[in-house]
């Protein structure tokens, strides 16, 4: 135990693991005042996200985006960004392949990766904007994101109903040749919406576990993300650093937006509230401890937790909103990571 | 239509729609005055109104016409109450002060509609009888062209808004205490020296933001909405936000704010009647709020800047 508080690379891997832990428990103990049965909750959400190939589907199905907005929030904090903005830059991204999707002629080869590289660079533009104004006005990028949030949900619908309003509150259907969906995944699962998405969602953590780890400009990235005077003195250009560190996280979390438009919906909704994956991805990014792998498990988590929520609800009447509170409560848990060090040392007073 | 004829539409619109932006803008002001950021008054807002729609529909039938005017000031302590959830994990466990108000917005969008179900198995409330009605001030309302524009067809709490704000900002900058809680939010080190607990002062700045947001919560729910659903509160608390921060952190620039973006509201709701504004996408007026927030940020409109110590902890004896 004391070894365990002395090591801080352990110590991070704990703490993601304890709060789910915990978070799971007070679900429970919600679960219990609320006159639910938790045991019998807890083996209906199990039995929703494992119990047949269909769910498992579906469960991978909504890993995909989550993954890449936890990688977008993610990459972010490893600069010491906190990108509120996921959201919004998902938003502008799904237009964009949308867009794209629908109204290009091409091959599917080329057609797919132009669509969602068109969703990066919206993403990545969006990104920008809060990175360039921290770097270059020093106003926090937390407000200016979520400022540019609502700008970009109002700006979609009204850009939807505009430009490509295809009637019933949705846009255009994008062409055959863009679409990420596949009969062969699909029938392996059982007719889940499985689609090839999360091959770009893994690809997309590998691309930043190399990018960090790998090259000069993800030690630079992190550099200034632990030190930002330090990281001054020692030459680093610390503004093009946010900048561009902004503007990947907005890539990511547009590729994120691709997931839906080329994948699971086939175009967008007119919204007039958020969808929650780009806040959904700063709980995957915080329990996957930041790192790209970490988000990859964090990400199925989430995403089984919210397809299995309606079957909760199916089998052992537990309002599907448990499945919301608990993520909540583990992002309390992570992010007061002080408390869980204060009840390990306790404990380990204890043993001795 | 004359300039007159279009204040009697626009002003009553507006103070209408701004009360509770700027009840809840003020919450933020006593938050982020003492040092902790609270990007979760949104959550807060629909904890106050989910507390004020409930507590309606279950005394209505006693208290009748009453009972909003109660359940605002249960709302007002409900979300005080969860408002420390904020505090504890914040100030205590010394988490992360963005992320813990994320959390909390998460934890009461999911335990609100957890609790509408439970309660009425249903995912949304029924409509309550008694609304805080738009009402005309007596007398007042009879004084020529002033009493139109300015007492008519308003609810009250418009008026209380504006009233409190200026309570606030008595507070704040007029009181030993308001220099206390402003101390602690620009050097909690030197606060603690001179024998302020730097703690105590944050858990009071952050309760009161709960008490404030539930209170404007409750307004819009049983003024504006009437109802309960998931999506009653939609962005009214991060609108809240950016009026304290376009109003400086300062309790009258949040009012004046939160009256100039309710405005901003009303219009893309009652610019169709007006000439000028006919022919400009309401999306525009939508988003104004937004990018001028943005704006005031980076200083085209004036230079905004937060209190020194807000979003870091105060760890005693630590430089």
């Amino acid at each position: 135990m004391q070894k365990l508080l002395k090591n801080d690379k352990l110590f991070n891997i704990v703490v993601p693991i304890f709060s789910a832990i915990l978070g799971m428990l007070v679900g429970a103990f919600i679960m219990l005042i609320g006159g639910y049965d938790p045991a019998k909750g807890f083996s209906a959400l199990f039995q929703g996200m494992f119990g047949s190939p269909k769910n498992i589907g579906e469960m991978i199905r909504a890993a995909s985006p989550l993954i890449l907005a936890g990688l977008a929030v993610g990459f972010a904090f490893k600069t010491g960004l906190f990108n509120i903005g996921v959201e919004g830059q998902l938003l502008v991204g799904w237009l964009a392949s949308v867009y794209v999707g629908y109204a290009l002629n091409l091959p599917a080869v080329i057609h797919i990766p132009v669509a969602i590289l068109a969703a990066a660079i919206a993403g990545g533009l969006w990104g920008m904007i809060p990175g360039f104004l921290k770097a270059k006005f020093k106003v926090h990028e937390v407000i200016v994101t979520i400022m540019l949030n609502y700008v970009a949900l109002y700006t979609t619908a009204d850009i939807i109903k505009r430009y490509l309003y295809a009637g019933n509150e949705k846009s255009y259907k994008i062409q055959e040749s863009a679409s990420l969906s596949s009969g062969f995944l699909s029938n392996l699962t059982d007719g889940s919406r499985l689609h090839w998405g999360i091959l770009a969602a893994v690809l997309m953590a590998v691309i930043m576990w190399f990018l960090l780890e790998k090259t000069t400009t993800g030690y630079e990235l992190k550099a200034v993300g632990f030190n930002r005077h330090a990281s001054q003195y020692a030459g680093m250009n610390v503004s093009k650093n946010i900048v561009f560190s902004m503007t990947i996280s907005g890539a990511f979390a547009g590729i994120a937006g691709a997931m839906e438009g080329l994948g699971t919906f086939q175009n967008m909704t007119v919204l007039s509230a958020f969808t929650g994956t780009g806040f959904d991805g700063i709980a995957v990014a915080l329990l996957g401890a930041n790192n790209p792998f970490g988000i990859i498990i964090a990400g199925v988590l989430f995403g089984g937790l919210n397809t299995a929520a309606p079957q909760m609800n199916f089998n052992a009447n537990v309002p599907s909103e448990l499945v919301e509170i608990i993520i909540a409560l583990i992002i309390f848990f992570v992010a007061s990571s002080y408390l869980i060090r204060l009840l390990l040392t306790r404990f380990s007073k204890e043993g001795k | 239509m004359s300039f007159l004829d279009i204040l009697v539409i626009i002003i009553p619109a507006t103070l209408y729609t701004a009360a509770p932006l700027i009840f809840t803008a003020l919450g933020g002001v006593l938050s982020e005055r003492s040092g902790v950021v609270n990007i979760g008054l949104e959550g807060l807002m629909l904890f106050g109104a989910f507390a004020g729609v409930v507590t309606t529909l279950t005394l209505q039938d006693s208290v009748g016409a009453a009972a909003p005017w109660i359940a605002i000031v249960v709302a007002a302590i409900a979300s005080g109450i969860f408002s420390l959830v904020h505090a504890v994990a914040s100030i205590t466990f010394r988490a992360d002060q963005t992320v813990s108000g994320v959390a909390i917005n998460m934890l009461a969008a999911g335990l609100t509609l957890f609790l509408i179900r439970r309660i009425y198995n249903k995912g949304q409330t029924d409509f309550v009888d008694y609304r805080i009605n738009k009402q005309d001030v007596p007398f007042l309302s009879d004084i020529p062209v002033i009493g139109d524009i300015f007492f008519s067809r308003i609810p009250y709490t418009s008026y209380i808004a504006i009233f409190v704000a200026i309570i606030v900002w008595y507070i704040v900058f007029k009181t030993p205490f308001g220099l206390r809680l402003r101390s602690v939010g620009e050097h909690p080190m030197a606060a603690d020296t001179m024998g302020i607990n730097v703690n105590r002062m944050r858990y009071i700045g952050v309760v009161l933001s709960g008490v404030f947001a539930g209170i404007g919560g409750s307004v819009y729910a049983l003024s504006i909405s009437g109802n309960f659903t998931g999506h009653t509160i939609a962005g009214q608390g991060f609108l809240a936000l950016a009026a304290m921060i376009f109003g400086k952190w300062h309790p009258i620039g949040a009012m004046g704010a939160a009256l100039f973006f309710g405005f901003a509201t009303s219009l893309s709701i009652t610019g169709a009647q007006i000439p000028l504004l006919q022919n400009i996408p309401s999306v525009f007026l939508i988003i104004a709020p937004y990018v001028l927030t943005i704006l005031a940020l980076t200083g085209f409109v004036g230079r905004a800047d937060a209190p020194k110590a807000s979003g870091i902890p105060y760890v005693k004896g630590q430089r």
